[in-house]
């Protein structure tokens, strides 16, 4: 079945990164995804918000199968995520995530943390993932914390090894759920801009986030989330400037007047 | 991006820690300037509470110390050319001659004397082992190899029949050496075997998880004498006839399926401490199942359960002092054979002493091993 929708995948278009076709999830009697459809092509910049419990996370967790979803299907880079394993890793491999609370492995130093993937999964050798780990380092800006463990940086430079960790795996597609909402405001930035880049970079992302300014200068696509379903998705500037629905527009005034 | 507008906003938080810095940098402790008197005073009968407590205290010593000391060293009796019960009996102070006359037969049990060399060498091959094997930067594959090796040469060692030497029934193995191979071996069995068991029974696939409750609680539920006894009374009965497994094999196995059922349960604690993040974060990296659990779970549980582990290492050290009843002779009822000399009846203070000291020079050990590696292992992610 799998094999059938990888060849299927690129008669579809070469340039979709992610498509998610109706689906839908439930946690128990809770309907949480209510039939979402979505397609993200390749280098999309889209950011993902909405209240509380609108299924923000769940939706982008679907995307790397730490939530399982019932009904539709969710297609990464013309593999389908089913219960086999195989397409499940695959899609791991190519799909980094960035999480609200960073996540990084205490008892592996940044080095380590970074070079555990490319090693274990990539069978990469250790000297080049180290290279490669110190190349991505200098990327977030944090080269000289290398050989430190994670609990002895600050919030924004644990975030910042947590993007460069992913990126070591070379991903085609990067997942961020609320990065900057555990920082204090000074280290905000400092994770934006590292994230502002890699958008310049024509990385394909999916960014759950309430930083509108971040939205504004990156995204191609903000969509607005609210009960399980998206209630409406345009480019930022009609967005925030001419927004539709009226859960929206209350939306954006408690945001902008918080 | 001047105009980033953030959701949580703590304004206060930014310079709370730097005020903080900078006022402990210029106001100093008081500086302490107390005498040894002013030290009593403070410490010892600071309010009448204490002061009762204090002179309790000192007289529970006062009537305590003198008399031990008394027993163990002023009244003592040492060895010596023909020194007697006798004249042990009559000095009312410890009769260490006693010990002189049987430590042999305690550490040693009933192993022919003239051998016992080998099983001292196998005491000294396990203890420097395990010295080796307390150094972090030995933990690799290589230490597995050596303690496979020591293993055979401890097993030609005791029973011998090979390289000239005299064959020695396992039957006639005692005191320490049995003591030390009961748990160093039930230990290096049961560990991984409790680790499988702790990681099954947090399984998603139901038979395995039910298999290794079961498992758990069915060996918890039991005492240890019983599941001994179950071992050298019920696990003949299932085997064809014809097939004898050995008394010491049985006893050893009984402990192997004791210690993993606790150790498992301790290390499911470790395990359930590992925040859900961690998971999702080796699962987001595209890790299997066994690399995430080698890689990331496995070394923060174990870390975190050193002192419940260590813990029920000593329990379990100490407990292999049950297979007296199956008629094993390790330290425990070495000592208690010694007390059965006619010649020398009666000095059980100084034989259970004696093994006491035994133990506690391994438990002690063990503990404070622990605490330095507890140390080492937390000393790079401390903050
Ligand atoms: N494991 C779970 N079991 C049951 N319900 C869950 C679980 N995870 C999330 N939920 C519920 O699903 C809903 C959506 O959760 P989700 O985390 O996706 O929301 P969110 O939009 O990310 O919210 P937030 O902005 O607070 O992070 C919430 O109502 C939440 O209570
Ligand atoms: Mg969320």
């Amino acid at each position: 079945m799998s094999d059938v929708r990888q060849t299927v995948a690129p008669q579809v278009g070469d340039d979709i990164a992610v498509q998610l076709s109706d689906v839908h999830k439930w946690y128990g009697e809770f309907h949480v995804l209510k039939g979402i459809n979505l397609t993200v092509s390749r280098g999309e910049r889209i950011v993902i918000c909405g209240p509380s419990g609108s299924g923000k996370s769940t939706l982008i967790r679907c995307i790397n199968r730490l939530e399982e979803h019932q009904r539709g299907n969710i297609v990464v880079d013309g593999v389908e995520l089913t219960n086999n394993l195989k397409n499940i890793d695959q899609v791991r491999r190519d799909v980094g995530m960035v999480f609200q609370h960073f996540n990084l492995f205490p008892h592996l130093t940044v080095l380590e943390n970074c070079t555990l993937a490319p090693i274990w999964v990539r069978k990469m050798p250790k000297d080049q993932a180290e290279a490669v780990a110190m190349k991505y380092l200098e990327r977030v800006r944090i080269p000289d914390q290398a050989r430190k463990y994670p609990g002895q940086l600050s919030g924004g430079q644990q975030q910042r090894v947590a993007i460069a960790r992913s990126l070591c795996m070379n991903p085609k597609v990067m997942l961020f759920d609320e990065p900057t909402s555990a920082l204090d405001p000074e280290m905000i930035k400092e994770v934006l801009d590292v994230m502002i880049g890699l958008a310049r970079e024509g990385m394909t992302m999916l960014c759950v986030t309430h930083e509108m300014g971040f939205a504004k200068t990156v995204a191609n696509r903000v969509i607005f989330m609210d009960r399980g379903e998206i209630v409406e998705q345009n480019a930022p500037n009609e967005f925030f400037n001419n927004p539709q629905s009226e859960r929206t527009k209350l939306f954006l005034s408690q945001i902008l007047a918080h | 991006m001047a105009d980033h507008i953030s959701v949580q906003g703590h304004p206060g938080s930014v310079t709370s820690t730097d005020d903080r810095e900078t006022a402990s940098a210029v106001v100093k402790p008081p500086a302490l300037a107390l005498g040894p008197l002013g030290w009593v005073r403070a410490n010892l009968f600071n309010t009448w509470f204490n002061s009762i407590l204090t002179i309790l205290i000192l007289w529970l010593a006062y009537k305590i110390i003198p008399p031990l000391v008394n027993w163990l060293i002023i009244n003592s009796v040492g060895p010596g050319e023909g020194v007697t019960a006798q004249a042990c009996r009559a000095s009312g102070g410890a009769c260490w001659a006693f010990i002189h006359e049987k430590y042999r037969l305690i550490l040693f049990g009933l192993y022919p004397y003239e051998e016992q060399w080998r099983p001292i060498a196998s005491i000294l091959i396990i203890v420097g082992l395990l010295g080796v094997s307390s150094n972090r930067n030995f933990w690799k594959p290589w230490l597995l190899a050596v303690w496979a090796a020591a293993a055979v040469v401890i097993g030609v060692l005791m029973w011998g029949g090979v390289l000239g030497l005299p064959f020695v029934r396992n039957t006639l193995w005692g005191g320490l050496p049995l003591t030390l191979i009961l748990s160093v071996v039930g230990l290096v069995v049961a560990f991984p075997l409790s680790i499988l068991l702790a990681l099954g029974r947090r399984s998603d696939l139901p038979i395995v998880k039910s298999l290794c409750v079961t498992y758990i609680e069915l060996i918890r539920g039991v005492p240890l004498i019983t599941v001994l006894f179950m071992a050298s009374v019920m696990f003949p009965l299932f085997l064809p006839t014809g097939v004898t497994i050995d008394k010491l094999l049985r006893a050893q196995i009984g402990l192997i399926l004791f210690a993993s059922a606790y150790l498992a349960e301790v290390i499911r604690g470790g395990l359930q401490a590992i925040p859900k993040g961690q998971y999702e974060a080796a699962d987001s990296l595209g890790l299997t199942y066994w690399q995430k659990t080698r890689k990331i779970i496995l070394p923060q549980a174990l870390s975190i359960t050193i002192p419940p582990l260590v813990n029920t290492f000593i329990g379990f050290f100490k407990d292999t002092s049950l297979v007296i009843i199956i008629g094993l002779f390790d330290l425990m009822s070495a000592s208690k054979a010694a007390l059965t000399d006619p010649a020398w009846r009666g000095f059980y203070k100084e034989s259970y002493l004696f093994v006491a000291v035994v133990y506690f020079a391994f438990c002690f050990f063990m503990s404070k091993y622990s605490q330095w590696l507890e140390n080492e292992l937390h000393r790079g992610h401390k903050r």
